[in-house]
């Protein structure tokens, strides 16, 4: 199973949509349960992959290769290594709960469950692919799904959000996709290999087209992080998008934008990355560190200003994303690892947050914070697990986000003291936005109207108590991704310093 | 080679010859015998064009370069090419025709199944013309018969005011072609290509200011058969008014054999010494990348606010002509062969969406967008699919033909460093996206209201879109086998 691990990772959800399309529509059950069964197999192979995956080799494991298109050097490549493999094990878990959170579809719901799992072979396909080319179609592949599960089974102001994520997100890929080109054109030989073009590329692209091709790619990741300014179709889409769909679309889509930073912008580019940008500071410096920071300040004000719970919480994520921009801008050991660690960490707790507004919703048929108050002594078990949610997001010592956040804090203080100190002191805004919505929904007198709201149900437990219990086990123990994902981090932290080292001094005089 | 060994080479319009002249003959019979309608004369046509499809296809394996009748007309891989991709546009309008209810309602099918296979082997002919009279005549013998199949709707008022237009515009493109030929012809003294190329390389400084001259004169003739700006105005009206099956034959035939002309005439005749060679004294590049970047936006800007599907595919097909242009100005092999795969990609994602909007006009009776709403939920739920695959492709969106069409062009035109004319592409196709969502949007995400009656579809109806959406989707993964054609038609044209 080694060798093609990954396409089977890749194609058992896109064979379960085919079987779906075969069933009659009205089976529901049958093709909910088909919908959750494609997803089981990725999801013990990701437990398979944890296991058999070495740390300590920096290249990509897994690998499966075959020539594609031979005519224009596309190949079909896949691997993994220490940047992807928690994204795809965080994909395959979130895939997997969030069947189950959807199980409340009952609209169209065959279409609902094959589009479902036509996103999940994109996004499996995205953190795997090697080959340029491949990327680019799994990459654009999830658009699709994405555009009509938000835009027919979304809330009110669905079609305007689906278009927005739409439109914003091909803007950014079609700016990749003339990167892409380039890139191809300027190695010799040409290629397309994600692995290989950093090195073809090294000496072959003047280092001010390299800084242009740079900040082309860094705005099609940014639109998907979403760094300020590139964010405003995310309220818009997490919120109008059905539960399930906010789950995937905060806990993983966010993702890769920072994967691919790291991954293409940092793999291809790292030159650029360090290469002086305007004021004496550096690219990095700029769309990155100050970008983010920005980002954990302009999130946690404008999540503090929401009304909607599921707007809360969809400012938070831009400003948890933030932590992860700034992290990977410093170059430091403990910076990039707390960036992909809180990747990972981000996408489990902001998927329980997300989960629990969907209950909230599916029981209230609304989500105004002010509209409730005192849940607490009405729904117990529900609040309980909303407050170690909203505790995790907050930081708090002993769940996961704090170990990320603080690595992150503690390797850019190294680099940019300033920026950290503003950071840091942003983690107030998010505790006095959290804390006060928990005040305004769960405390004080209980609202008459919902009294007899029913309690958190079995499936929707078993959609939040593995994410729980993998916050609060990395928040104790971290030890093991961090293992994973250390020495290939490393590596790409080396590269790009190597490659930003100034050059030595005669060759500055022959310029 | 004389006229007769000519013939050899000239299996596909001989055969057309024959399927026009049968046609012709039948329907006079019928008509002699009093009998209104029959479906024969549109059989024999499809048989006719099925028929000239397969004598190309046995030429595509002729490794031959000929100048036939005199050196009026080429045989090569490119006008092959052309011919298969020519025969399958004249094939699918006959297939369309057949079962439009806008052409089946009129009297006189074989006269519009004649004229049909008339504008078909027309264009054949515009493929593989190598000399400027066979150019010229072969363009006219396209536009005459294209006025009257605009104008066959006779009681309707927007086919008549179309042909009109067409007849106008046409008319006064291709006066300023001939007018451009007739300086070609005497500045270098030769009317076919290769006496051209030849006669460029003496021309004086001052001759090569009145060549560019011409050759925008030229261009002004071949732009309006693609339908390029500024010689677009046109388009969205006739692709209005014009029966939908003729509105597809225009937009994937005439657009490709006016492609076919464009790239014959400036790869081969103006330049068979390397097309750049000649024209880098003359600022064509750059007029080329102006027409190129105008023809993208303007085509898309405007299909942002159209109600009307037949004019939304009209503007978009202008927005396609300028990707296929972009190959155009590229001005080199890669170029050539990134528009013989832009185009084929292109005829079958067009043909598709146009094929998807004649069966719901002969469902419903109505080409708006407003008759497509919740098109998905009341019975529509097949043609819906297909021709959002159709227009996803034609957004460029992976894994479908039309992004690997995309991709082509403008990986040419990063390779020339066109870079800023490929964002300028790139752009387009985000602008682009916005209007054909909105027909998917419109078909899937509004709800149906009570006003909109359910619509049925027969399953033999949707064979024909079902083959094409399947080729959207098989040649946006597998399209290393298209990609080796193109490179064959591309290399046995120059020789």
């Amino acid at each position: 199973m080694g060798h093609n691990v990954l396409s089977l990772m890749i194609f058992i959800p896109l064979a379960g949509m085919v079987v779906i399309l075969c069933l009659p529509s009205r089976a529901h059950g049958v093709i909910r349960w088909m919908g959750v069964a494609a997803t089981v197999p990725p999801l013990l192979m990701s437990v398979w992959l944890l296991e058999h995956f070495d740390p300590q080799t920096t290249a990509p494991q897994f690998v499966q290769r075959f020539a594609w298109i031979p005519a224009y050097h596309i190949n079909y490549f896949v691997g993994i290594d220490g940047i992807s493999i928690t994204m795809v094990v965080l994909t395959a878990l979130l895939c997997f709960l969030c069947m189950f959170a959807s199980f409340g579809i009952e609209k169209a719901v065959k279409g609902y469950f094959a589009l479902f799992l036509l996103l999940e072979t994109g996004m499996i396909g995205t953190f795997v692919a090697l080959d340029f080319f491949l990327f680019f179609v799994f990459w654009e592949l999830m658009l699709l799904p994405m555009y009509f599960l938000i835009g027919v089974w979304g809330g009110p102001r669905r079609e305007y959000a689906a278009i927005k994520f739409f439109l914003y997100t091909l803007f950014g890929s079609v700016l990749m996709l003339v990167a892409i080109l380039y890139f191809y054109f300027a190695a010799d030989p040409h290629s397309f290999d994600m692995t290989q073009l950093g090195a073809l590329l090294a000496k072959k692209i003047p280092l001010d087209v390299q800084v242009l091709l740079w900040v082309a790619l860094f705005i099609g990741f940014a639109i998907k992080i979403p760094a300020f300014p590139f964010h405003t179709w995310l309220p818009d889409a997490h919120v109008e998008a059905p539960t399930a769909i906010s789950v995937i679309l905060a806990g993983i889509l966010l993702k890769m934008g920072t994967y691919g930073i790291l991954r293409i912008n940092y793999g291809i580019l790292p030159a650029a990355t360090l290469a002086p940008f305007w004021g004496g500071h550096s690219v990095a410096f700029w769309l990155l560190a100050a970008l983010g920071t920005l980002n954990i300040v302009y999130g946690a004000v404008c999540a503090m200003a929401q009304e909607d719970l599921k707007k809360l919480v969809a400012y938070s994520s831009i400003s948890h994303m933030g932590y992860v921009m700034l992290g990977m801008a410093a170059f430091t050991p403990q910076g990039i690892n707390g960036a992909v660690l809180q990747m990972f960490n981000h996408g489990t707790i902001t998927a329980m947050l997300f989960l629990l507004v969907g209950v909230i919703y599916d029981r209230a048929h609304h989500r105004q914070i002010s509209g409730f108050g005192g849940l607490a002594s009405i729904v117990p078990v529900y609040t309980g697990v909303t407050g170690f949610a909203f505790f995790a997001a907050m930081g708090l010592p002993g769940l996961s986000a704090f170990i990320s956040e603080a690595l992150v804090l503690l390797g850019a203080w190294q680099q940019y003291p300033g920026l950290t100190i503003v950071a840091a002191s942003a983690v107030i805004l998010t505790a006095g936005y959290l804390l006060w919505a928990l005040q305004r929904m769960y405390l004080g007198q209980p609202n008459e109207k919902y009294l007899g709201l029913a309690e958190i149900n079995g499936r929707e437990l078993f959609t939040l108590v593995p994410l729980a219990a993998i916050v609060l086990f990395l928040g104790i123990y971290p030890t093991p991704i961090l293992n994973l994902q250390s020495p290939a981090l490393l590596r790409l932290n080396e590269q790009v310093q190597q490659a930003a080292a100034p050059p030595p001094p005669d060759s500055i005089a022959a310029r | 080679m004389d006229a007769t060994q000519s013939l050899r080479y000239f299996g596909p319009e001989l055969v057309l010859t024959a399927a026009i002249m049968a046609v012709l003959a039948l329907d006079l019979g019928l008509t002699a015998r009093g009998i209104e309608r029959s479906r024969w004369p549109g059989i024999v046509a499809l048989a006719g064009a099925a028929a000239a499809i397969g004598s190309a296809v046995r030429l595509l394996r002729v490794p031959a370069r000929e100048w036939l009748f005199g050196r009026m007309l080429v045989f090569d891989g490119f006008s092959v090419y052309f011919k298969v991709l020519l025969g399958l546009a004249l094939l699918a309008a006959v297939w369309m025709s057949l079962g439009s209810r806008e052409v089946r309602g009129q009297p006189n099918e074989g006269e519009y199944f004649t004229l049909l296979l008339s504008s078909g082997l027309a264009m054949l002919l515009m493929a593989a013309a190598a000399n400027l009279l066979m150019a010229y005549l072969s363009l006219e013998f396209a536009s005459l018969t294209s006025y009257v199949l605009t104008g066959f709707l006779r009681h309707n008022r927007r086919s008549a005011e179309a042909a009109l237009k067409y007849l106008i515009y046409g008319g006064v493109a291709s006066g300023a072609m001939i007018y451009g030929m007739s300086w070609i012809f005497g500045l270098t003294g030769s009317m076919d290509y290769a006496g051209i190329a030849a006669g460029i390389a003496q021309l004086d400084d001052p001759s090569r200011g009145a060549f560019f001259l011409a050759l925008v004169l030229v261009l002004a003739g071949f732009g309006y058969k693609v339908a390029s700006v500024p010689f677009h105005m046109w388009a969205p009206d006739v692709y209005t008014g014009a029966p939908i099956p003729v509105t597809a034959f225009l937009a994937v035939g005439s657009k490709a054999a006016g492609f076919a002309m464009l790239l014959r005439f400036f790869h081969f005749g103006v330049g068979a010494a390397g097309p750049v060679g000649a024209v880098t004294r003359v600022p064509l590049l750059q007029l080329g990348t102006l027409l190129c970047a105008a023809t993208m936006t303007l085509g898309n800007l405007a299909a942002l606010s159209q109600q009307n599907m037949k004019r939304l595919l009209a503007y978009s097909s202008i927005a396609h002509a300028g990707y296929a242009l972009l190959g155009f100005v590229v001005f080199a092999d890669a170029g050539v062969q990134a528009v013989l795969f832009y185009l084929t990609v292109y005829y079958i994602m067009n043909l598709g969406a146009f094929w998807v909007v004649m069966l719901i006009a002969n469902a419903t009776g109505h080409e708006d967008l407003p008759s497509y709403r919740g098109l998905a939920w009341r019975g529509g739920a097949l043609p819906a699919l297909a021709l959002a695959i159709f227009l996803f492709s034609l957004a460029g969106l992976p894994p479908l033909a039309g992004f690997v069409g995309k991709f082509y062009v403008f990986g040419a035109g990063v390779e020339r460093g066109l870079i800023a004319l490929v964002v300028v592409g790139v752009l387009n196709s985000v602008v682009s996206l916005y209007y054909y969502v909105r027909v998917v949007k419109t078909m899937f995400l509004d709800e149906p209201r009570a006003e909109d009656a359910p619509v049925h579809f027969a399953l033999n109806d949707l064979a024909a879109v079902g083959l094409l959406s399947a080729a959207t989707l098989v040649l946006g993964i597998r399209f290393d086998w298209l990609l080796a054609r193109v490179e064959t038609a591309r290399r046995i044209f120059a020789g």
